[in-house]
């Protein structure tokens, strides 16, 4: 129990001093976990011995935990519009990086081929934690290189299966133990299908009619945590019933993610299941830091460290002429490239299972393994490295007559985030005649917004330095139209160093809303309100109202909306609550609801109404 | 056969009876156009290119509207304002109306002695509509004598049925009257005559 805490207080206390840490330098927090495992592990604290790889084991369930979080945030329909892409570039990827590997390894001496291909195969992997977790984080998973690193990826999740039962094929020697097949060795192949497709039909059915009406049932007990634990116990179900038949538990649980991914908890089991995600990753990434073999590399350095950058500089160059065959933009393929270019997790278990199958031997294993850490450790800075050329490229694509009198061309206004909805505002703003300076970190939209003659900045929208050059200083009005998981640390940043700015803050709804309410933020825009409002007065003219009427009513509906919205804020403040609950949404829908039955908004046009008039004459 | 432009202004048609009665009974000719402009742009966002052009195709302009503070409701003033251009309608090259005519059309709460010179507003209506009439004239329009249906509140659903096959006249003569003075004309007439038989 003592030896429980002290670890959880090793691993916990590293992070929370490395992280920020690295964060505040720019360095992401991949980085500053995998800093923070270097730094406990055997080969400098010496915190923590050779516990680190079944902690590492333990901590690969944050892969499957984020794998059923991208999931849910993937509709059916997008997974189905990528399918080309997963099968085409990720077999690509898998069999080019294999093969040549393989090849490879026969020259730098391997004894034979079969040695060389379970090594390529191996290789070929990369990590779904760090590749996912750095896009993630840098808003990118909607960007090309984005969906691409995404298509490879859940492909290779999907290749480690068979590749498992490969592995057995290319041994020479009788394996020591037999494969880890969970029980199905029993079954014969056609069996053995069918049980698996039974499964994955299970999933799916599962997901629909079992655990949304479950879902249901939990959310009347008004229980939290009851909420998170139903949430935990769908994604272990999932991977406990895939390694059971033998599939990979993250491919099943991203399945379950994709099912659940419409259903009205999708959001709940998101901000549920995320702090979970956040914390096992980051033990995971941990472990992968202690997990470095520095005797080994201290050893043979130059050996290793040649082999691990070529290693790297193989998948990356692969990548890069998939990325190109793709028509990638440079910018796009060169993050695609990079933040898949590490040999990833699942080379762990593919490495361990390789010797014990005598298909390589103890000092290739070490050594591949070694090369699997490092290569993991490195990619977080080769990506520093990424940004930096890519920041200077974009930004050396501005046009220079701009550079020259930038000064007297400050503009007034600073849209944060040109997506969808920043763009529809941009342009607005410049069909009026007034030109803004946009932030956005998707290098193929700044690209294409300088050649329409936008004045763009390349970068992180929240980083107060890009917020300084794009001339935050002079500005008047920044307009955050950031995704609203953002707007938040925008607020921060702005208060914090430019507080002269006047605030314009896009939410998603009120719950968004309330946050930025709590921030001080006077100017909140919720998208739900506006075209939600539209809609329903649109209803109401094609029911056969009044245009005018109906349009009257939308808009006193938005005002009232906003006020109620107002009066609910400081109920809450004063209930000393801030944490919304399903239970808690809930029960404000129903003040609303009931706030509502009193509002009848067009009544107010007394002057237009002769019915009135006439009612009033004729009592007298 | 002159062609008859119907402009309906009113900002909650669904709670005036008088209106809801007059409208039914607008005809549908194919000289006649109507326009429920409250219903074309509740934002008050006039489409004035459509607007001026529809003009250019109507030979007599009806501004059918309730009379509000002796005065149009905002949206035909609106309308007025944006789509009265300087330079189309009026000014050095203003011609584009010249020639057409105005036919007011005016529902109100108030009886008719109570617009007179003795009477409880103290001007008769003729006086109270001057700005419009002058927005005629000077869009070189003539300005036709209104058709005003006083004492709504008070009509009883017969009178209410007599004026509204009334206005359909009026619109049916403005349709077919070369000249576009059938209301000025023809009103006063009926006007008694509906009076009478009402009493």
């Amino acid at each position: 129990m003592s030896s429980f805490l002290t670890n959880a207080v090793i691993y916990l206390g590293a992070a929370v001093l490395c992280v920020p840490v690295a964060k505040r330098l720019g360095l992401g927090s991949v980085l500053g976990y995998l800093l923070a495992g270097v730094v406990i592990g055997p080969f400098a604290l010496g915190f923590i011995g050779q516990e680190g790889k079944d902690i590492m084991h333990f901590a690969e369930f944050g892969v499957v935990i984020m794998l059923f979080l991208v999931g849910l945030e993937l509709e059916p329909e997008v997974l189905w519009r990528m399918r080309k892409q997963i099968i085409g570039l990720g077999s690509a990827q898998v069999a080019l990086t294999a093969v040549l590997m393989a090849g490879l390894t026969l020259l730098v001496g391997f004894y034979d081929w079969q040695a060389g291909l379970a090594a390529g195969l191996c290789l070929a992997m990369s990590s779904t934690a760090i590749a996912l977790q750095s896009l993630k984080e840098k808003g990118r998973m909607h960007s090309t290189a984005g969906q691409g690193s995404f298509a490879v990826l859940l492909f290779q999740d999907i290749a480690v299966i068979p590749i498992l039962a490969l592995m057995p094929l290319l041994a020479i020697a009788p394996a020591r133990g037999s494969a880890e097949a969970g029980g199905m060795e029993a079954l014969s192949g056609w069996q053995y299908t069918v049980v698996v497709l039974l499964s994955v039909g299970l999933v799916i059915l599962a997901g629909r009619y079992v655990v949304v009406p479950l879902m249901r049932v939990v959310a009347r007990t008004r229980l939290r945590e009851l909420f998170t634990a139903t949430a935990l116990l769908v994604v272990v179900a999932v991977a406990a019933l895939m390694e059971l038949v033998g599939l990979s538990p993250a491919l099943g649980t991203f399945l379950a993610g994709v099912v659940l991914a419409n259903s009205e908890y999708s959001h709940e089991l998101e901000s549920d299941l995320d702090p979970f995600k956040g914390l096992l990753l980051g033990l995971f990434f941990m472990a992968v830091g202690a997990s470095i073999n520095f005797d080994l590399i201290a050893s043979q350095p130059g050996t290793l460290f040649s082999i691990t950058l070529g290693v790297m500089a193989v998948k990356i160059i692969i990548l890069a002429m998939l990325g190109r065959l793709s028509r990638f933009s440079t910018d796009q393929n060169l993050i695609f490239s990079v933040g898949l270019g590490q040999v990833g997790e699942f080379a762990f278990v593919l490495l361990s299972f390789a010797a014990q199958l005598r298909i390589l031997d103890a000092f290739w294993t070490d050594t591949l393994m070694a090369v699997t850490a490092l290569s993991m450790s490195f990619t977080p800075i080769f990506m520093l490295i990424a940004e930096r050329v890519i920041a200077w490229r974009v930004g050396r694509a501005e046009p220079e007559e701009q550079e020259a009198d930038e000064i007297n061309e400050r503009n007034k206004v600073i849209i944060a985030g040109f997506g969808h909805f920043g763009s529809t505002l941009g342009r607005l703003l410049r069909a009026n005649g007034v030109e803004a300076t946009v932030l956005d970190n998707d290098s193929d939209q700044v690209q294409l917004l300088r050649k329409m003659g936008f004045k763009v900045y390349y970068g992180d929208a929240t980083r107060p330095d890009l917020l300084g050059s794009a001339g935050a200083a002079e500005a008047e009005i920044l307009v955050c139209a950031l995704t609203p998981e953002s707007a938040p640390e925008l607020v921060e940043t702005v208060h914090k160093h430019f507080p002269h700015l006047k605030l314009l803050v896009r939410s998603r709804n009120r719950t968004d809303a309330y946050e930025l309410m709590d921030q001080g933020v006077l100017h909140i825009y919720r998208e739900t309100l506006d075209t939600a409002v539209r809609m329903g007065v649109d209803v109401l003219k094609e029911l056969g109202q009044r245009h005018y009427s109906a349009y009257r009513a939308g808009q006193n509906f938005i005002k009232y909306d906003e006020s109620a919205m107002k009066e609910l804020a400081a109920k809450r403040r004063d209930t000393g609550d801030y944490i919304t609950s399903v239970r808690e949404k809930i029960e404000e829908q129903e003040s609303l609801l009931r706030k509502d039955e009193h509002h009848t908004p067009s009544h107010a046009d007394h002057a237009w109404n002769s019915e009135e008039l006439r009612e009033a004459l004729g009592k007298n | 056969m002159p062609r008859v432009l119907v402009l309906f202004a009113h900002p909650r048609l669904e709670k005036s009876r008088t209106n809801r009665a007059l409208l039914s009974r607008v005809p549908k000719h194919k000289h006649i156009t109507f326009r429920d402009l409250y219903e074309h742009y509740p934002d008050f966002n006039i489409d004035i290119g459509r607007e001026q052009q529809l003009l250019l195709q109507h030979d007599i302009i009806v501004w059918h509207h309730p009379l509000y503070w002796y005065s149009a409701p905002p949206l035909l003033k609106q309308w007025i304002d944006l789509v009265l251009t300087f330079g189309w309608a009026y000014g050095p090259d203003g011609r584009a109306l010249v020639g057409k005519a105005v036919q007011a059309v005016l529902t109100t709460g108030g009886a008719d002695v109570a617009y007179t010179k003795e009477g409880f507003h103290g001007w008769t209506m003729e006086e109270f509509l001057r700005p419009l009439q002058r927005t005629a004239t000077l869009c070189g329009m003539r300005w036709n004598d209104p058709f005003v249906v006083h004492g709504t509140n008070k009509l009883s659903q017969a009178e209410l049925e007599g004026y509204a096959e009334r206005y359909a006249a009026l619109l049916l003569d403005l349709a077919w009257d070369a000249g576009g003075t059938a209301g000025a004309l023809g009103h006063g007439a009926l006007d008694d005559r509906i009076k009478q038989s009402n009493r």
